[in-house]
């Protein structure tokens, strides 16, 4: 078995897997990360966006061996201690989740946008989440929440 | 998904000779569609050669009247490269709306090519703008490389490595999205080159990408929006699936193209 060794939320991480090792099974099953989740298991609901090299991906769609060396952050990398992340919070406080299963893909696929366009319309917005799927929310209030957010961001 | 054996190939050649002298070896690019296939149980390569850390693959090349962009080039990359964003905006803008920003963070356009899915929106670049497509062994017209519903004249393991685009006088591509995959219902793209108009459609044909004569033949008598949309393309050959049926997509060709002859000017 191929020996696959990254950084997750910073901390060094080394394991011998399978090579059909799917980069969330190896988050979750391996590293017991289980914020990031999967959800329809076919590329299309963004559940399990994780970043990569800073950049966001769907973890359900890569092998564990195709990010060896790179520097992953997962949803449990945001929060500093008990104090949530600005868009955590922001998603808290607009009330951006319902059931909560699609939310910690929407935060990591927020934050890409963010980090691309600190000032985004809700037309950027609401492009961007076309890889993030809800079925409770209708979308409004993510939107609200992510562009509550990259203003916190902001400062 | 079965099992396979993993392996990152150093160099394009390498990559070849790993895939020739496995059992069943597959190249593989950014994964997008293979992972998914294999996961689903569609395919069951012997070996995937990851070609994600060949730096000779990645890259656009401005050349004389033409751009070309090396096979492990990313979507996000080509949508963002600024000889493709001033050479050939629609090539742009078309990489900049294929799937969702996740699948352009990882998806390439040599990948997608060699995959040939029918509903892929690179197919209709590549048969619209006449593009060339170069592998490590040939050069391919691109009438000559579609080869039907995911299918192309590749053999096995040859490797494509770059796409070379004549650099089109005006071009624009239109699609239909299916709204969960992203997919295109229907896509066209629509360009004058060296006077040649050429209109290719993906998204609707049973048989992948192809270009639509009659529109062709409508926008060379007069370049206008009416002229494309007042063209009635027949269904004959056309999906018909729960997403639309064949008479629907149809009816989207003419009026995608349309919006494409706008967009391009």
């Amino acid at each position: 078995m191929p020996t696959v060794s990254m950084t997750v939320n910073g901390k060094s991480v080394s394991a011998d897997v399978e090579s059909r090792t799917l980069l969330v099974q190896y988050l979750r099953e391996h590293l017991g990360l289980t914020g990031t989740h999967v959800g329809c298991d076919t590329s299309q609901c963004g559940a399990c966006v994780v970043h990569v090299n800073g950049e966001s991906l769907k973890s359900c769609t890569v092998l564990a061996a195709q990010v060896e060396g790179a520097d992953l952050t997962t949803i449990e990398g945001l929060a500093n201690g008990d104090e949530l992340h600005p868009m955590q919070e922001a998603f808290r406080e607009n009330h951006g989740l319902q059931c909560g299963f699609c939310t910690p893909g929407m935060v990591m696929s927020a934050l890409d946008l963010v980090q691309k366009n600190s000032d985004p319309s809700e037309q950027d917005v609401r492009e961007w989440l076309e890889g993030n799927l809800c079925r409770c929310t209708g979308y409004h209030n993510i939107v609200k929440s992510i562009l509550a957010g990259a203003q916190a961001l902001k400062g | 998904m079965y099992e396979f054996n993993y392996q990152k190939a150093n160099s394009a050649a390498d990559a070849v000779q790993a895939v020739n002298s496995s059992d069943d070896g597959q190249f593989l690019a950014g994964g997008m569609t293979l992972i998914p296939t294999i996961k689903q149980r569609l395919a069951q390569p012997s070996d995937l050669i990851d070609l994600a850390g060949i730096n000779d693959l990645v890259g656009v090349e401005e050349g004389e009247g033409s751009v070309t962009i090396k096979a492990m080039t990313r979507h996000v990359d080509v949508a963002n490269n600024d000889i493709v964003k001033s050479k050939i905006p629609a090539l742009a803008n078309l990489a900049d709306n294929i799937g969702d920003p996740q699948v352009r963070n990882r998806g390439t356009i040599g990948g997608s090519l060699a995959n040939n899915d029918p509903a892929a929106d690179y197919p209709a670049a590549v048969l619209g703008l006449n593009a060339t497509i170069i592998t490590n062994t040939r050069e391919i017209i691109a009438e000559d490389y579609f080869d039907g519903m995911f299918t192309t004249s590749l053999e096995e393991g040859e490797l494509v490595t770059a796409v070379r685009f004549p650099i089109p006088d005006k071009a624009a591509y239109t699609k239909f999205p299916n709204p969960a995959s992203r997919y295109a219902l229907v896509g066209v793209m629509v360009a004058q080159t060296n006077g040649e108009i050429r209109v290719a459609v993906t998204g609707a044909g049973q048989d992948g990408v192809f270009r639509a004569s009659d529109i062709e033949s409508a926008l060379s008598g007069s370049w206008t929006v009416d002229a494309a949309k007042d063209v009635k393309m027949s269904d004959e050959g056309l999906n018909s699936d729960i997403h639309a049926s064949a008479d629907y997509r149809a009816h989207l060709i003419s009026v995608m193209a349309s919006r494409a002859v706008a967009a391009a000017g």
